[in-house]
């Protein structure tokens, strides 16, 4: 046949390239999440596809209810799962535990379908082959994302190109512990309430207190040694609780170490103004970082830790975190060295400084608490 | 602790492209999620469900299958939406792969290729076509287009010169008066253009739009915008949804710094991104509540873009960077690497405008000189060039 209305046809083409394709393609979004002892999916699927390949909007009245939705959600299970296969060393791995959701995504409602890959193999690679809707719309693309070991693997999965395989384990023992030790290092700059507690104790530190009023301390020597002394005493106690914590021995809830924390910031800001322990500020930084230890280790439960090489990612961690540290305190110590004689550092940093951070403290614990 | 966590799971949320909330299970039957851009039970749609079904009962059918895609395409093409195009080529599969399919195929498939970027492939397409189909006037058309776009402006003309004997007058001229408007004959083609308008009242309103488009942007070019404003007001009263010719409006209007008046004309208009552009543009510069939040999505968007890897949006990804993200640098990588693939004014213009943000005026040598070798008509250009010849200079 000729096509119908040629000109009309014709025109469909005209000046499009300038404005490219204005809609995003059609994408789900598969993320896996492997573990020794489970794969854990979450599949996010448009609803415009689940429409165009089953027919969500019963009524016809060109939206899409979560009572419709709802009504299909075994349908789309069936559908999805029928055209994404799982397998470890040839046998079949079986979807289980699903449960349904929604999400917004930039350009529309998705459909989440959260399942278990019960693999018969799970140490073996997990071979995956993705066929959702590439027989409807060729231009579909499955956008995966697996996480093994805190480090993530992405492909984008097509009719040409629709197997992948993931590695468990897929981490050498030196790379995981590179990737947790990045993970302290980034932590010590996120986790201002660290920075802070360690700062406010420092702060003091290229000075010594006379009497009633502080005086610049004679040389660096003496200043290093007091520095070191805080950080070794901080890195010490945090060190044992983390592991402590890592470890199951002790375990606390989240809300009273934040506020805990807060309250340790408060007061090494407080000594600073009325300084009651003077000279062996180091046991302050002992005692108070022991609840510090505490907060880390939320971080790196949330972060998700490997059940075999526990230790290497908590020392990796842990060094991540001196590291960072070390950082910081190179970065200012040579500034407050060279500014303890003035007026500015007395009454400016040291001062003021601390009253700022005993405001911000608190602020924090009423936050928290 | 909860600033630490707040900023992870944000950082792990940028990261796998997966923007907005965290999921949610609604609690109300009839809470709606989405609105479809066509009512399910329109007559229309029901023709297409009935079209589909037949196609998936005999999918060798290949006139039906052609019939369908046409209309995938015409979808397509109203909404600026690749799923449509992505549908078309899912009821051509039986002959996709074929190194020679039929004509009418062919013509499909180089369409669709097009769509994508794919150039060099659609105009293999068209040639294979035209050998066999010399009198296939879509064939040329698109192959102006093609050519129009790559800077390739000769050959654009001679393929605008063959549908002269093929097509309506009116069609012809629009065709040439696109590729004239921009080598140096503007004033000429507009004229020419305009006067052939006028003399076919009756014609085809889909060719009419072309028409009053292709005047609308000359004249705005040259520096006419009480012309381009009549033009555009007479395009948009045909009453055809065409996503190129809203966003090209909406640009003028900006341009005419009228962000009020893109405000009111794409109003709930967010679905193709290139509009949703147009709009956080003109809430931005309004300084209104919304501008924020018609970033966001935009910024999701254009991320989730680049988890897959398509190249099609850069222009619009180098006009958010420069215009909203205040991100001049990459905006200016950008507007080169869509410098490379395509070759509007709009996309020398990204370049200039990116240059002189970066101040990087030299990065923009090659648009510039290619500006010369054009003669290209466009008051706005005409002046970022001299703004840039000027930082050039010693």
């Amino acid at each position: 046949m000729t096509i119908r209305k040629p000109i009309l046809a014709i025109l469909l083409l005209i000046a499009l390239p300038s404005i490219g394709w204005a809609h995003k393609p059609s994408d789900s979004y598969l993320n896996i999440m492997l573990t020794p002892d489970a794969v854990a999916v979450r599949w996010d699927i448009a609803l415009r596809d689940l429409e165009y390949a089953l027919g969500l909007d019963k009524d016809g009245d060109g939206t899409i209810t979560w009572g419709e939705l709802r009504a299909r959600q075994q349908a789309i299970a069936a559908y999805a799962l029928a055209h994404l296969n799982a397998d470890t060393a040839g046998t079949a791995c079986a979807p289980q535990a699903e449960r349904h959701a929604v999400e917004n995504h930039g350009d529309g409602a998705y459909a989440v379908l959260f399942f278990d890959w019960n693999c018969p193999h799970p140490t073996a690679p997990l071979n995956l082959d993705y066929r959702l809707f590439f027989d409807l719309d060729p231009l579909h693309r499955g956008l995966v994302q697996a996480r093994v070991n805190g480090e993530t693997q992405t492909a984008v999965l097509s009719p040409e190109n629709p197997r992948l395989t993931v590695q468990p384990g897929g981490l050498g023992v030196w790379r995981q512990f590179a990737q947790y030790w990045r993970e302290g290092v980034w932590h010590i700059g996120l986790g201002f309430d660290h920075l802070l507690f360690l700062l406010t104790l420092l702060l003091p530190a290229v000075l010594y207190r006379d009497g009633d009023g502080w005086r610049p301390a004679p040389d660096l020597r003496t200043v290093s040694l007091a520095v070191a002394g805080i950080v070794t005493a901080f890195t010490v106690a945090h060190s044992i609780t983390l592991s402590a914590a890592v470890l199951g021995w002790i375990s606390l809830p989240s809300r009273l170490v934040e506020s805990a924390i807060a309250i340790t910031v408060l007061l090494a800001a407080l000594n600073n103004l009325y300084p009651l322990v003077r000279t062996r500020r180091w046991l302050l930084a002992f005692g108070l970082g022991l609840i510090h230890g505490f907060g880390f280790a939320g971080v790196l439960a949330e972060l998700g830790l490997p059940s075999r090489t526990l230790g290497l990612a908590l020392a990796g961690f842990n060094l991540g975190v001196e590291c960072g540290q070390l950082a910081v305190v190179a970065l200012l110590l040579p500034l407050a060295f060279a500014l303890r004689g003035s007026w500015f550092y007395r009454r400016g940093a040291l001062q003021l400084g601390s009253l700022s951070v005993a405001a911000i403290a608190s602020f924090w614990f009423l936050e928290r608490i | 602790m909860k600033f630490h966590l707040l900023l992870i799971v944000t950082l792990l949320a940028m990261g796998s492209g997966m923007a907005g909330a965290k999921p949610f299970v609604p609690d109300d039957d009839g809470q709606v999620l989405e609105r479809l851009p066509f009512f399910t039970f329109s007559p229309e749609m029901r023709e297409l469900r009935a079209w589909r079904n037949d196609l998936a009962d005999n999918p060798g059918d290949r006139r039906l299958a052609v019939r369908l895609a046409w209309r995938y395409v015409e979808l397509g093409r109203a909404e600026a939406d690749p799923r449509y195009y992505g549908y078309a080529q899912a009821a051509l599969a039986p002959w996709w792969n074929e190194s020679q399919p039929a004509p009418e195929v062919l013509l499909l498939r180089a369409t669709l290729r097009q769509n994508r970027h794919d150039f060099s492939e659609a105009l293999a397409d068209l040639e294979k076509l035209l050998k066999v189909r010399p009198r296939a006037a879509q064939a040329w058309l698109t192959r102006a287009v093609i050519l129009g776009v790559q800077g390739d402006y000769p050959q654009a003309l001679r393929s605008c010169l063959a549908l002269s004997r093929l097509a309506t007058e009116l069609l012809a001229n629009a065709c040439s008066g696109s590729i004239l408007g921009v080598v140096g004959q503007a004033q000429a083609s507009y004229r020419m253009l305009d006067a052939v308008l006028a003399e076919n009242p009756e014609a085809d309103s889909r060719e009419r739009l072309w028409a009053l488009t292709v005047l609308a942007e000359t004249a705005a070019r040259l520096g006419q915008p009480q012309a381009a404003e009549r033009h555009f007001q007479q395009a948009l009263a045909l009453g055809l949804r065409d996503v190129y010719v809203l966003a090209a409006y909406a640009d003028f209007l900006l341009d005419e710094n009228r962000p009020a008046a893109v405000s009111a004309l794409l109003a709930d208009d967010i679905r193709p991104d290139s509009l949703l552009l147009r709009l956080a543009l003109a809430e931005q510069r309004l300084h209104s509540p919304q501008a924020g939040q018609y970033r966001d999505t935009l910024r999701a968007r254009i991320q989730a873009s680049r988890l897959r890897g398509d190249t099609t949006h850069l222009g619009n990804e180098a006009r958010f960077a420069l215009e909203l993200a205040g991100q001049p640098d990459e905006a200016l990588r950008l507007a080169l690497a869509n410098w490379s693939v395509q070759r509007e004014p709009v996309d020398a213009r990204l370049v200039l405008e990116a240059a002189l943000a970066a101040h990087a005026p030299s990065a923009a040598r090659p648009v510039l000189d290619w500006l010369e070798k054009t003669g290209l008509e466009d008051v706005r250009l005409a002046a970022l060039s001299q703004n840039l010849r000027r930082e050039l200079r010693p």
